[in-house]
């Protein structure tokens, strides 16, 4: 029971609730670093060690926390994670750093984080909030490295820097400027949402013939 | 829920808002310095590197470098340069002997600043390499002046006399003429002209070819330069 009720924090955030594209929250970095997958994936790190790590201390200090000023609290606990992530990239992997550029300081401003903390964090035990915040973060993760890899594949013509086609093959140039992100995004939430109705017409049709067979 | 404790029982004093957050405020100082300070090493070792392996690139044949500045309008050697101070480097090979200069140079390119470093060869009046070493440039267009590795090596002897111009792909004419890349006008005459601009602002402070200060460091090539 309690196994399954973890799995459940863990896996609303991967799919059912997943922060980009059911909730469409943390729009900034998604349309901004996704040009190409290796970008996509160090930023889902990066917000992944910020949103586990700020879950963890939130939900151990939620009853020492004044409720007037939690907000606060939040912000200067999610900030200093972000600060030892900007500088543990900026150490180790300078080249990706360099690329992701303001956007490291900016995930303090992504509305996932606090909106984690603020709905499920501050108010639910330390392990569920922990497998809440993995669920959100692999989430996350998994809806940047989707738009990257679509990003740089068809803007690029590779994946992780490794080229996919021949010479032969003319790059989408506008796929990694700006617009591409748009399109890119437009495109997955409307498959989304496509299937979401698929799958309630379908749930609909099924309680249909319940009700009349019984 | 646990926060209904909070909401039955009566505000908490200011006094406990205060220290919290100052304790707050205390510990995640604390955990910052901490990461600072940890870093710091790492940070300034892999600037030191890459400057190193961009002077190296620029100037062929380079073993050795030290960080020049100006000061009363002579060229000196110095450990640290000041803060804001321009500086350049004098790049000198296996035997001591000088080469040529590594001139850091930054200007506004298409989206933001472009910082490159190129080298110069006093005697010949050549730009025998460039690179970029900051640049927002588009990625796809701009950003060739910087992947487009014919652009680059179009900087392996180029001249400054009386200045260098961007012309047209396929094109170039005279030593001093460069091939512009296609779709990226605007970033490669850019760089064109920073070239141009940091050559006209150091080349009167430059000491004649064949007087350049002689390499002060004894050790060979692993010392941090330029810090």
């Amino acid at each position: 029971m309690k196994k399954n009720e973890s799995y459940e924090e863990f896996i609303k955030g991967v799919w059912r609730d997943n922060p980009v594209f059911a909730q469409v929250l943390g729009m900034c970095p998604m349309l901004a670093v996704t040009n190409s997958a290796i970008n996509a994936v160090a930023m889902g790190m990066a917000t992944f060690f910020v949103l586990v790590g700020s879950s963890f201390l939130v939900s151990s200090f939620r009853n020492w926390i004044p409720k007037q000023v939690r907000i606060s609290c939040f912000i200067i606990i999610i900030a200093t994670f972000v600060t030892i992530a900007d500088y543990t990239l900026l150490a180790l992997v300078p080249k990706v750093h360099k690329e992701l550029g303001a956007f490291i300081p900016l995930i303090v401003a992504n509305c996932l984080i606090l909106g984690r903390q603020e709905a499920f964090a501050s108010r639910y035990p330390t392990r569920l909030a922990v497998m809440d915040a993995i669920g959100m973060a692999v989430g996350f993760l998994i809806a940047l490295l989707s738009l990257g890899a679509v990003r740089e594949i068809l803007g690029d013509g590779a994946l992780f820097g490794v080229k996919l086609f021949s010479v032969n093959f003319e790059p989408w140039v506008i796929m990694i400027l700006p617009p591409g992100g748009f399109l890119t995004l437009g495109v997955i939430l409307l498959f989304f949402n496509w299937f979401k109705f698929k799958k309630d017409e379908f749930l609909d049709d099924v309680a249909e013939a319940e009700r009349r067979g019984s | 829920m646990t926060t209904d404790t909070n909401k039955q029982a009566a505000p908490p004093s200011s006094m406990r808002l205060v220290l919290t957050l100052a304790i707050a405020g205390l510990i995640s100082g604390i955990a910052i310095i901490g990461i600072y300070e940890s870093t710091l090493p790492t940070i300034t070792a892999n600037k030191a590197r890459e400057l190193r392996e961009a002077v190296f690139k620029v100037l062929p044949g380079v073993t050795r470098m030290q960080a020049l500045v100006n000061r009363n309008g002579e060229l000196v050697a110095v450990e640290a340069p000041d803060k804001d101070e321009p500086v350049i480097y004098g790049g000198y090979d296996e035997t001591r002997e000088f080469v040529g200069y590594a001139m850091p140079a930054a200007g506004p390119g298409f989206q933001d600043t472009i910082a490159i470093l190129y080298g110069y060869k006093p005697d010949e009046k050549l730009v025998v390499g460039m690179e970029v070493l900051e640049s927002r440039e588009t990625p796809g267009l701009g950003d060739k002046i910087y992947k487009d590795a014919v652009w680059v090596a179009g900087f392996n002897a180029l001249s400054v006399e009386p200045e260098i111009v961007a012309v047209k792909k396929g094109t170039k004419r005279s030593p001093n003429e460069i091939d512009a890349i296609t779709g990226a006008t605007i970033s490669s005459k850019a760089v064109v002209r920073i070239i141009n601009e940091a050559h006209t602002a150091w080349s009167s402070n430059l000491p004649p070819p064949g007087s350049e200060p002689t390499i002060q460091e004894t050790e060979t090539a692993n010392t941090e330069a330029g810090q």
